[in-house]
């Protein structure tokens, strides 16, 4: 059943090639996470204070930082950090987020209200500032940076959720649900869920850009992941001092962002097509 | 003509609109005010009136699909408001409705077979996977769908093969019966007859009782046995189809059927207009809520809502008829 649901999904998102240039950047993004030890070529660590702020050569691909480290290697470590710390992110803060604003819309009236006037406290803070409040107070590590992202993304995930599950509740599948003595949560999570998932997504990938600059910007308020660990965040940040001079320790971290939230974008409107049962079909 | 299975007495739901978290309701709709009938075994129950009379408020609140406010409601001896639990799961298991809208009446990322094999899972009905199977097949070709429909979904489907889906859904938990808002109407005419022979014939050989609401009187006259005639939240006249449809008591009665197309061209031209618009339930006229639009109406009319009367076999709540009437 669900392997039939897969080649369905293949196969609308094979016809749609954007989707599949943005899922080959992400898994590309993805391989040099996975295979950073074996690609890095050198320790993104080690210092070289002779060869500082050297410009791209065949010895340093992407040159060397003011401490003398590679680029290259600490764009490839630096892979890591930011799509595990804005993967759990956002899946945390989709599953928390677009469970509240499922519940929400589907119960509805004060309650609804209630939850939705908190999530809007929460969204009335700039994710930047939120996230500093946070980890200022659960204090630095990689987990509580995953923590605070989460929770920052976490009502704008409720609002998107809440929005189509507004409109699918009032279509008459949910009241036949009921009718047929179907239980709240099996109409919530059976006949609902499947319908507003799609949006949801969608907003996941955009959220999975956003998580990747919250990081770095915590990163380079020191309330991130701590130096000297590389991220691609702080490596801007690095290098934003000596940018007129050394534009490379900029340039390639920042291109790192722009691919991955270019891709992410592109799949995420791939996988709402692939979910849009009125495009599969036979 | 057996017992009544359903009764229904002083059925009431307002609803509260304009109203905020502190602020109290601006408005009371009053969608149904105090209706009652009852529905016997095998009988088709026709409930007619213009759009906004409160009809179909009326059919959800008898499933609870809308939580009525005051009122009883009782099938075959059990108190419907009063289930809560596994008592009102059951109930819902033999009290069914099919929509009016094919389109947003299915699940469009459920396929057909997920459709009808929920309810029978939901509710334990078949023992094992192939037996649920077989259900669906079967229900599948007692509504004449082919026995592929199972592996498609519902966009692949037009709307009088949706109706069928709809109607096979509901026979899937084996109702006794069937709360059926204005089934036909989003269909095509053509259609509209495939669907009603279809569920006359259900009606024939599964003993189901109807609840059928509709504003199409020509559907209501061919379906229905008994037939109450809603205007504006009340129940203004009930009868058996051939009596109220040959010879109207309520003057508004009369100008529904008057105003329902009769297919002899001798009455052609003849047709009179229904006059005036519907009032808004939100803010009804005072005393019998008919008596601006209607031509007998008399100074009582304006002072007092008329009681419900009985004249031969049927009930009409009108003051030409009324005790002190004419």
């Amino acid at each position: 059943m669900t392997m039939r649901i897969l080649a369905r999904l293949l196969q609308v998102f094979g016809t749609n090639k954007t989707s599949w240039v943005g899922l080959g950047i992400f898994a590309a993004i993805c391989a040099m996470a996975l295979l950073a030890p074996w690609i890095a070529g050198s320790d993104p660590l080690e210092q070289d204070i002779i060869a500082k702020l050297r410009p791209p050569s065949g010895e340093h691909w992407f040159g060397t930082d003011e401490f003398g480290r590679d680029v290259y290697a600490r764009l490839v470590w630096g892979a890591r950090i930011s799509l595990s710390v804005s993967i759990s992110a956002i899946s945390l803060a989709l599953v928390v987020g677009g469970t509240i604003g499922l519940v929400s819309g589907y119960v509805g009236g004060r309650f609804d209200m209630l939850v939705m006037q908190a999530m809007d406290v929460i969204l009335s803070f700039p994710a930047l500032i939120l996230g500093l409040i946070i980890v200022a107070l659960l204090g630095p590590s990689q987990t509580n940076l995953i923590v605070a992202i989460a929770l920052t993304a976490m009502a704008p995930f409720a609002r998107i959720a809440r929005a189509p599950t507004l409109i699918v509740k009032e279509r008459q599948f949910v009241e036949a649900g009921r009718a047929l003595g179907f239980g709240h949560a099996r109409i919530i999570f059976v006949h609902v869920l499947p319908n507003i998932l799609s949006e949801v997504l969608v907003m996941a990938s955009l959220w999975m850009a956003t998580a990747v600059r919250v990081e770095a910007s915590l990163s380079f308020i020191g309330l991130g992941v701590r130096p000297p660990t590389p991220t691609w965040g702080g490596m801007i940040r690095d290098g934003f001092e000596n940018i007129l001079d050394a534009p490379w320790l900029c340039i390639y971290p920042g291109l790192a962002i722009l691919a991955l939230i270019f891709s992410l974008n592109m799949l995420g409107d791939g996988l709402r097509d692939a979910t849009d049962p009125k495009l599969r079909g036979e | 003509m057996s017992d009544p299975v359903l009764t229904v007495r002083g059925l009431r739901k307002h609803f509260a609109t304009g109203g905020g978290l502190s602020r109290a309701a601006a408005v009371t709709v009053r969608a149904v005010d105090g209706i009652g009938f009852e529905v016997r075994a095998g009988e088709a129950f026709g409930i007619v009136g213009e759009s906004g009379c409160g009809k179909s408020t009326a059919g959800r609140a008898i499933l609870r699909l809308i939580e009525p406010d005051a009122g009883e409601i009782v099938y075959r001896g059990q108190d419907v408001r009063a289930a809560s639990g596994a008592a009102l799961r059951a109930l819902r298991r033999r009290l069914q409705i099919v929509f009016q809208d094919p389109y947003s009446s299915l699940n469009p990322r459920r396929s057909i077979g997920r459709a009808l094999a929920e309810p029978i899972e939901v509710h334990g009905l078949a023992a094992s996977a192939q037996e649920v199977r077989a259900r669906v097949a079967s229900l599948l070709d007692e509504v004449g769908l082919p026995a592929d429909a199972a592996e498609r979904y519902p966009h692949e489907f037009s709307g009088g093969q949706r109706q069928r889906i709809g109607i096979a859904r509901a026979l899937s938990v084996e109702p006794e019966l069937i709360v059926a808002d204005e089934p036909v109407s989003a269909l095509d005419v053509s259609i509209q007859a495939q669907v009603l022979e279809l569920m006359r014939r259900l009606q024939a050989q599964r003993g189901l009782s109807f609840v059928f609401i509709a504003h199409d009187l020509g559907v209501v006259r061919y379906f229905c046995q008994r037939v109450a005639v809603m205007y504006l939240g009340r129940i203004v006249e009930m009868g058996t189809a051939a009596e109220l449809f040959g010879d109207p008591l309520h003057p508004y009665t009369r100008m529904l059927r008057d105003a329902s197309p009769v297919p002899d061209p001798a009455l052609r031209g003849r047709m009179p207009r229904i006059e005036g618009e519907t009032p808004s339930p939100a803010n009804p006229p005072s005393g019998c809520h008919f008596h601006p639009r209607c031509p007998h109406a008399m100074p009582a009319c304006r002072e007092r809502y008329p009681e419900e009367t009985r004249v031969g076999g049927r009930m009409v709540a009108c003051h030409l008829h009324g005790p002190g009437g004419g």
